[in-house]
């Protein structure tokens, strides 16, 4: 269906549905805005990309109607042009998602652009993340149905969005999830939760190659069961994928499979949390041939700890879908108020401790003189850990409330990063961080925050600071409630292996917010980094001049 | 701005949409409901830093607004598949006694049409939205409390 008449459906079958209504029910409209701009500037120290146009901006509104059983909604996005660090195709502008859904007591129809998740996603994901610049939306339609209580199946088909475009290749799914305490009469009291769920995924996609005969249905299946009782909680889910020859793995006809467990235990005051997953060739997308964060069937979370301040996240895990094997620990503790280390206001402790390795690999070899190129690939033993170290995380972060007026953070941390595997650059990384950050509210509205954060990376074997060398950063904040906020933040390289890099990135800003109303102006030096959500990360290149964003909820 | 008409089948501003309790079970948002006074409902991560003082500000005032007020709050975690997992442990080592919904894939998120985290709204008794703030700054905590008030004092004069 175009985009036109689309809409002409839209407008026909919300009139239709007025005139029917006796009472005057218009439904509601609601929506939002966003405007990133910036400008770039020449600045060949920071090696700043410079481009014609000077000035770019991405822009996206959605606006949502809603009456009664009926909704729908429009994306429309500009990228004129695409800010740097997103990919250059989104380049243009128009209607970019379009839904239409119907609800009635235990079926849900949906049309046009739709996300959906499956279980953790370890086969199916489609999402939006607008930091990241990914949109994976399926175009096409799906069906939800609840037969009864506690049952809900999820059933869909479509066509993956990749930028203006679609991919190539069709994806199905079904999904099916019971939770036991809802549908059996027996079970509506018991302390124990038990929810299980399956899912079943295939694409298909024409084989156009005159060599080989890459299997053009790829069908992937997950199961998953989730067990709690009183403050433990313990959730799990195991994907298998069959052979899917791609450009991620080269083209090997191997099957994939994946492995997650996430348990914690909790109450009030101290919480455990634990997660373990094994990934092995689960790359799943619906054209065997992209690349990036391009048509991304499944979604394969990183289990690292996400962290917010700059330097804690200037080196982060991205997953690796090839194969990973690793695990998260946390401890969440909070010492009382008038105890020894609690003092008068209490006191919140979270230690955590992560490492992800290479899974175990042994290639097969078929003839050992290598005439006939290797289309097995290898094999993994399931249970041994691999030799190569990917990421390392060790982090203590302590919150306290030190008076009315104060509150302070203070975290430090020790990471190993295998740049080379994660970035494809450098070698390992091994930095030591240190944080420190205050509040003073010294009036009931107004507060000053004041962060520190130094970064310290080991010296190689040939005595020079490893990747960027040593980083020092202040931030001035100054908040006042509800409305303005004004900062000043200087990162300083000043230990760069190369002395002409040791640079001061200042940036300055101010915003105003009322109500959902934004508006932010910065201006200054960005530095050249990778910004990560969920495992899932996108470079952002360094640039230096103003940047604007505007943002409403209506 | 919310253009709302009669509501006839739902007594509420929110949109319908299935999102996760705790311990994985499903739950409807038109089902966040306080019969006894206001809402304030926050969208929040346990990676937004923000988002965190802004529970904290309002967990420090909670016992004693939900004494004036009646109020309940429902914290909308937007932690994906990724960081799910944390948000029980962590809601739990802070002590925080909110109603505690997860959204992991930002369908209720995306239904509110939120852009960004911290997101809150403030909802009458009544189930109409009618105030919301995007972003927290220390203070903030000072408006949330008028408007509860308000939205208490209102609900009283409905029942008179």
């Amino acid at each position: 269906m175009n985009k036109l008449s689309f809409i002409l459906v839209l407008i026909f079958t919300s009139f239709k549905l007025f005139s029917q209504e006796e009472k005057k029910d218009y439904g509601e409209f609601h929506g939002n805005f966003e405007l990133n701009a910036q400008t770039y500037a020449p600045d060949s120290v920071i090696d700043a990309e410079t481009v014609d146009d000077i000035m770019r901006a991405n822009t996206y509104a959605n606006f949502t109607y809603t009456k009664g059983k009926f909704s729908a909604g429009i994306r429309y996005e500009a990228y004129l042009n695409t800010m740097l660090g997103f990919d250059q195709r989104y380049n243009g502008q128009g209607i970019a998602n379009r839904y239409a859904s119907y609800t009635s007591e235990n079926l849900e129809i949906t049309v046009g652009n739709f996300y959906e998740q499956f279980g953790n996603g370890l086969i199916f994901r489609t999402y939006e993340d607008k930091t990241l610049g990914i949109d994976n939306s399926l175009d096409g339609i799906r069906l939800r149905y609840a037969p009864i209580k506690g049952i809900r199946l999820t059933g869909l088909i479509g066509k993956q969005k990749l930028y203006w475009e679609y991919g190539p290749g069709i994806v199905r799914g079904f999904d099916g999830e019971i939770s036991l305490n809802e549908t059996f009469k027996k079970f509506t009291k018991a302390k124990t939760i038990v929810i299980i769920g399956g899912s079943f995924v295939s694409k298909y996609q024409k084989n156009l190659d005159p060599i080989y005969n890459y299997p053009e249905n790829v069908g992937a299946f997950s199961g998953r069961l989730s067990v709690s009782r009183n403050s433990l909680i313990l959730s799990s889910e195991y994907a298998y994928k069959i052979n899917d020859p791609s450009s991620d793995n080269g083209n090997i006809f191997k099957t994939g499979n994946a492995l997650l467990i996430n348990t914690s235990w909790s109450k009030k005051g101290i919480g455990f949390l634990i997660n373990i997953l094994r990934l092995d060739n689960m790359s799943f997308r619906s054209d065997r041939s992209a690349t990036i964060n391009d048509l991304n069937i499944n979604y394969l979370p990183a289990i690292t700890k996400t962290h917010a301040y700059a330097f804690a996240a200037m080196y982060p895990f991205a997953t690796q879908p090839n194969g990973q094997i690793g695990a998260n620990f946390e401890i969440f503790y909070n010492f009382k108020r008038k105890s020894i280390l609690g003092g008068k206001y209490g006191m919140n402790l979270n230690i955590n401790y992560s490492q992800v390795n290479s899974i175990q690999k042994t290639e097969i070899i078929i003839n050992p003189n290598n005439e006939i190129p290797n289309l097995q690939g290898y094999t993994s033993d399931f249970f041994s850990v691999g030799k190569e170290l990917y990421f390392r995380d060790f982090n203590i972060e302590l919150h306290k409330k030190i008076s009315k007026q104060l509150k302070a953070a203070a975290i430090y941390m020790y990471e190993d990063y295998n740049k080379l595997v994660i970035q494809g650059k450098y070698g390992m990384v091994h930095a030591d961080i240190g944080i420190l950050d205050f509040t003073y509210k010294f009036t009931s509205k107004q507060a000053l925050r004041v962060e520190n954060e130094i970064l310290i990376t080991k010296k190689d074997t040939d005595g020079k600071k490893q990747d960027h060398g040593d980083w020092y950063m202040l931030t001035l904040e100054y908040t006042s409630s509800p409305h303005w906020f004004f900062a000043v933040s200087d990162q300083y390289n000043y230990g760069n292996p190369e002395e002409s890099r040791r640079v001061h990135y200042y940036i300055i800003s101010g915003g105003f917010t009322k109500g959902a109303q934004r508006i932010q102006l910065n201006y200054g030096k960005q530095r050249e980094g990778i910004t990560c959500v969920g495992g899932v990360c996108r470079n952002v290149p360094a640039s230096n001049g103003f940047s604007l964003s505007v943002s409403s909820t209506f | 701005m919310i253009f709302g008409f009669s509501q006839n089948n739902k007594n509420t501003d929110l949109p319908s949409v299935d999102i996760k309790t705790l311990t994985g079970e499903t739950f409807n948002t038109s089902d966040i409901k306080n019969p006894d006074g206001p809402i304030f409902l926050s969208f929040w991560a346990t990676w937004c830093k923000p988002c965190i003082k802004e529970l904290i500000a309002v967990d420090e005032n909670y016992a004693d607004w939900q004494e004036e007020t009646g109020l309940k709050v429902y914290a909308v975690s937007i932690d994906d598949a990724k960081s799910m997992s944390r948000v029980a442990p962590f809601v739990n080592g802070r002590a925080w006694e909110f109603e505690i919904l997860l959204d992991p894939n930002s369908d209720f998120k995306r239904a509110m049409n939120v852009i960004n985290v911290p997101h809150s709204f403030i909802l009458d008794k009544n189930g109409k939205i009618i105030w919301q703030h995007n972003s927290y700054s220390p203070g903030d905590e000072d408006e949330i409390y008028k408007i509860l008030k308000k939205a208490a004092s209102e609900n009283n004069s409905d029942n008179q």
